[in-house]
């Protein structure tokens, strides 16, 4: 796995993580619409590679996942966020803030020039 | 995003699950899958499009394999999971070719069985620290003189050793001293040491039962005491804990028990001793200067190295000559590591058998390579179109490590077993007299450092048969291994890389044939040595009389005349005779003599003394050269006389006949004065490889001793003699020890350097033959696959009008060339390797010219056989089919 896929699976798994707290369970399709929805239509990529990423946070015990129904009767697979995910996006929120604070100041003077 | 420990073990752990869930897990993907496509396709439904463009779409929008791919990834270990397909596949594929994986499986087991065997041994003799506490600081401290750069201490020399150095914190003797042990079913000979006091705590041995010894029983001026070996507790007094306070009854003489040694103590110089005592200095031999009989082992004190402590003895061994010149004389010190000492011969023997076994397991290895070559050139179009349906180079290399790995695995785990064998069947073989002097081979087997010297080896195979494939690999591109026939540049690669291998293997099959060939003649030469007599028919079993029985004066005399007298009329016995030493024994038990009417000056003229029979050298059939033989009338009653033997008289009676001459001790005390009244041949007193020193022969009855050898001369089998002598001599005295019952020419044939040369001669022969074979088999592969890659070829030229004889000629010039390049590096190699072995070769030298045509012959021979069988198949083949053939 390159630099690139983990960047891109942590702030996916972040992104995840901070749908899931506001919309409640949710399962993967409604996942990857609502991310996809919530970025404006700027993020578009296969909705599949949200599957591995959820495997993942499941692995690591920030999500459960339980078969349910959907609103349309489907049978679908609805994850939702543990005590120990919040903890997860609390400080994974505040760690992605200081991180775009930083790189925000060692940006703006280069567009000064 | 940085993971806290506990989510990433928890992460961990659950791929690691992941591991046995396989067919779970693929289904709840499956299903999440299903349910993700159908809540896609609602939507899409919902915005208007037809059921089929719905469906299509939410498959687009999913992705492909990739995620499933990645999504699988997450689920375990995928090194792990790769591993293990890998494994399968190898499996597969080896299971696919089952006489090649035999083939591989078996050079590999018996190539890396045989190295661990031999280092089995290197590592319980040569590398394991003695069992003693600070084995390193512990030496082995002898007496020097112009003749023997080692040679046994005096007593007396040892007691002001041991107070005038500075050098070791404790310096001790000991030496063999045999006991006979009084059993309730008669007296039984019993091998014995006797230690100076502090022996066990210069060791750093306690006893685990009773004590050591004391200051006041060192020397022998105390009480009788005997310390016992924890076998001979547990054997003879069935380990009852009683046993110190004991007395027991040794040659005579009652001891008391005072302690049992530890289960563990192992002592190679004591040969099996059970009684240890102390040395008895209070009379005979040992309180004379001049009488050498001890070995001494001392510790260095801290910071003392073993050159300094050598230069420090000299220096007090050179007050000493000044002080004592008559016993003293030349006599300097050494010290040496005490490890060799213990050792002894065996060292160069197994290092030169570990040299041969690793040849050996090179030979294989390549053999192997060879092997996995020849596949992957046969597999190169499967390996292209694997490669170009995406799967990455790295999986490929995986791929190769993997069948390698299981291929040496698989070997590694039956090489333990032909370890494990051939450790025991060696071990085995050794004979009883020998396996005493080699105590510490008890620790042989399959211990941690054989284990790991196993793995070592094995990652090494390893290595080796990866990088092959690989090397051959890497010049080839997809595209030319693909198309059809696929031969082009990836086979002349292949030539090449074969060819080279097929030279180093013959080459190494050629210094393992020469070494073996040498060793072989040098074992012949031994067995073959002028002895001096004729070894046949003689069988001899040895007596031994408890001194105190036989101390009145003409006691032991009388008991020599009567064992002869009963011996000789046991019917099937031609002659027999009695002497104090065997013949091909050892030089030693020797005299120091000085010519009567020559001027001396204090030189040693060391001599072999041997107390015999008048019939002895007779019954022996050595040879009278001068003079006359020993008879009954030389007795104690008489003139002293003595026989001589041809290197005494051609060493100290140059140009003059040495019958008449006299002889005496170094101050020519008028009792030792002895006539000089026949010559012998040399009979070889010493090992088979030892040189024939100056003997003397002197008549039992003149030199009486209560423990000499019997040797009888049988009409019919000596074997079968043996047990009427032991009982005819038991006859004579109930108290008598009887023992080392043995026929002469098997004591020969198993003497140690006969034994050291013979098993070094058909080990490495055995490595040799196979070496020979795997290297004609490696031959052989090389020259079919040339001689198939080239069929077309011969058929054009078979078209064009060459005969069948020039395509023989063909393939043979390119087998001749290979193998004559082989033979020519291997000789080279073999005169390098026969030098560093030239000590063990006995009367041979390292470029013995006729073993080595020899070989090279042998060697030739089968390269020609191995190349004549794939050059009869190219000639034989038919032109217009070989044109078709591509």
């Amino acid at each position: 796995m390159g630099d690139k896929t983990d960047v891109w699976q942590g702030t996916l798994a972040l992104m995840v993580l901070k749908t899931l707290a506001t919309m409640g369970a949710q399962h993967g399709y409604g996942l990857a619409r609502r991310i996809e929805q919530t970025s404006g239509g700027r993020l578009t990529v296969n909705y599949g590679t949200i599957y591995p990423a959820l495997l993942r946070l499941e692995q690591e015990g920030a999500i459960a996942a339980e078969w349910g129904t959907s609103e349309n009767n489907r049978r679908a697979k609805f994850y939702t966020l543990t005590r120990a995910g919040r903890r997860l996006l609390a400080k994974e929120e505040r760690s992605w803030e200081d991180t775009t604070a930083i790189l925000a100041r060692f940006l703006a003077p280069e567009r000064a020039q | 995003m940085r993971i806290g420990f506990v989510r990433a073990g928890r992460r961990t752990l659950a791929r690691l699950g992941g591991l046995f869930r396989h067919g779970a897990r693929e289904r709840e993907l499956a299903a999440e899958i299903e349910s993700h496509l159908a809540l896609h396709t609602d939507d899409n439904l919902r915005r208007g499009l037809t059921p089929d463009e719905a469906r299509r779409q939410a498959r687009l929008a999913l992705g492909g394999e990739a995620m499933k791919e990645a999504y699988r990834d997450q689920g375990t270990v995928p090194f792990v999971e790769h591993t293990v397909q890998d494994v399968r596949l190898a499996l597969r594929q080896l299971a696919k070719s089952p006489g090649l994986a035999a083939t591989a499986i078996l050079v590999l087991a018996l190539g890396m069985g045989g190295c661990l065997t031999v280092f089995g041994f290197v590592e319980a003799a040569l590398l394991r620290p003695l069992p003693y506490a600070e084995p390193d600081r512990l030496v082995d401290v002898m007496e020097a003189n112009p003749q023997f750069p080692r040679s046994n201490l005096s007593y007396q020399d040892f007691r002001d050793w041991q107070s005038m150095n500075t050098v070791f914190s404790s310096l001790d003797a000991y030496r063999q001293r045999g006991h006979m042990l009084a059993t309730p079913g008669g007296p039984v000979m019993v091998p014995g040491m006797q230690v100076s006091g502090g022996l066990f705590r210069t060791l750093g041995i306690q006893p685990t039962l009773g004590r050591d010894f004391n200051a006041a029983e060192s020397g022998g001026e105390g009480a009788k005491v005997a310390v016992i070996t924890h076998r001979t507790w547990q054997e003879r007094f069935s380990g009852d804990r009683s046993v110190v306070g004991r007395s027991v009854t040794l040659s005579g003489a009652s001891y008391t028990i005072i302690g049992v040694l530890p289960p563990t103590f192992q002592f190679a110089p004591g040969e099996g001793a059970e009684f240890w005592t102390p040395i008895d200095a209070t009379g005979g031999c040992l309180a004379r200067r001049s009488c050498h009989s001890l070995d001494g082992v001392g510790r260095l004190k801290p910071g003392v190295t073993i050159a300094e402590a050598g230069a420090a003895m000299a220096v007090i061994a050179r007050q000493l000559e000044r002080q004592y010149p008559d016993s003293n004389r030349d006599q300097g010190a050494f010290v040496g590591p005490f490890a060799d000492a213990i050792v002894g011969d065996i060292r160069p023997t197994l290092w030169l058998l570990l040299g041969g076994a690793a040849l050996l397991l090179g030979i294989a290895c390549i053999n192997v390579v060879s092997l996995l070559l020849v596949r992957t050139e046969s597999r190169r179009r499967e390996l292209s179109v694997r490669l170009a349906l995406g799967a990455s180079r790295a999986r490929i290399v995986r791929h190769f490590v993997t069948e390698a790995g299981v291929l040496v695995a698989i070997g590694a785990v039956l090489a333990l077993v032909v370890a494990d064998t051939g450790m025991r069947l060696m071990a085995g073989l050794i004979p009883a007299e020998m396996r005493a002097t080699l105590p510490f081979l008890d620790g042989l087997g399959l211990n941690s450092a054989v284990l790991a010297c196993g793995v070592a080896v094995a990652l090494v195979a390893l290595g080796i048969f990866s990088l092959g494939p690989l090397l051959v690999h890497s010049a080839s591109d997809v595209r030319a291994g693909m198309a059809d026939g696929g031969r082009g540049a990836s086979g002349h690669a292949w030539r090449r890389i074969g060819a080279k291998l097929v030279v180093v293997e013959l080459a190494t099959a050629m210094v393992l044939l020469a070494g073996a060939g040498l060793l072989g003649r040098s074992l012949y030469r031994l067995l073959n040595v002028e002895l001096g007599f004729r070894p046949d028919h003689l069988a001899t079993v040895r007596v031994a009389a408890p001194g105190v029985l036989f101390d009145q004066p003409g006691a032991p005399e009388r008991l020599a005349l009567d064992v002869e007298r009963r011996v000789a009329a046991l019917p099937g016995v031609t002659a027999v005779g009695l002497t104090s030493v065997l013949p091909v024994s050892f030089n030693g038990n020797t005299t120091w003599v000085r010519f009567v009417g020559r001027p001396y000056n204090g030189e040693h003229n060391e001599v072999n003394q041997r107390d015999v029979s008048p019939g002895y050298l007779a019954t022996l059939g050595a040879r009278l050269v001068a003079g006359r033989h020993l008879t009954a009338a030389d007795d104690a009653t008489r003139p002293k006389v003595v026989v001589i033997n041809q290197t005494m008289a051609r060493m100290y009676f140059p140009n003059q006949d040495p019958v008449g001459q006299r002889i005496g001790d170094t101050s020519l005390t008028p009792s030792s004065i002895t006539e000089i009244v026949g010559v012998v041949g040399d009979v070889r007193e010493g090992a088979l490889n030892q040189d024939i020193w100056p003997a003397v022969y002197l008549p039992i009855a003149q030199s009486p001793d209560t423990d000499f050898a019997v040797v009888v001369r049988t009409a019919q089998a000596p074997a079968g003699m043996v047990p009427s002598m032991a009982a005819a001599i038991r006859q004579v005295d109930g108290d008598l020890g009887i023992f080392g019952e043995a026929v002469i020419a098997d004591r020969i044939q198993t003497s140690p350097a006969a034994y050291l040369q013979r098993s070094s001669a058909w080990l490495v022969g055995s490595f040799a033959a196979v070496a020979l074979v795997l290297g004609v088999v490696g031959l052989y592969g090389v020259i079919a696959y040339s001689a198939s890659q080239r069929t077309r070829e011969m058929g054009v030229r078979m078209a064009l009008g060459a005969g069948r004889s020039a395509v023989y000629r063909l393939i043979l010039r390119e087998a001749g060339g290979l193998a004559l390049v082989g033979i020519v590096v291997g000789l080279a190699g073999a005169v390098a390797a026969a030098t560093f072995m030239r000590k063990l070769l006995f009367d041979t030298p390292p470029w013995d010219v006729a073993t080595l045509v020899t070989v090279a012959a042998l060697l030739g021979g089968a390269a020609l056989v191995a190349s004549v069988i794939p050059a009869r198949r190219a000639a034989s083949i038919d032109p217009i089919h070989a044109l078709r053939a591509e």
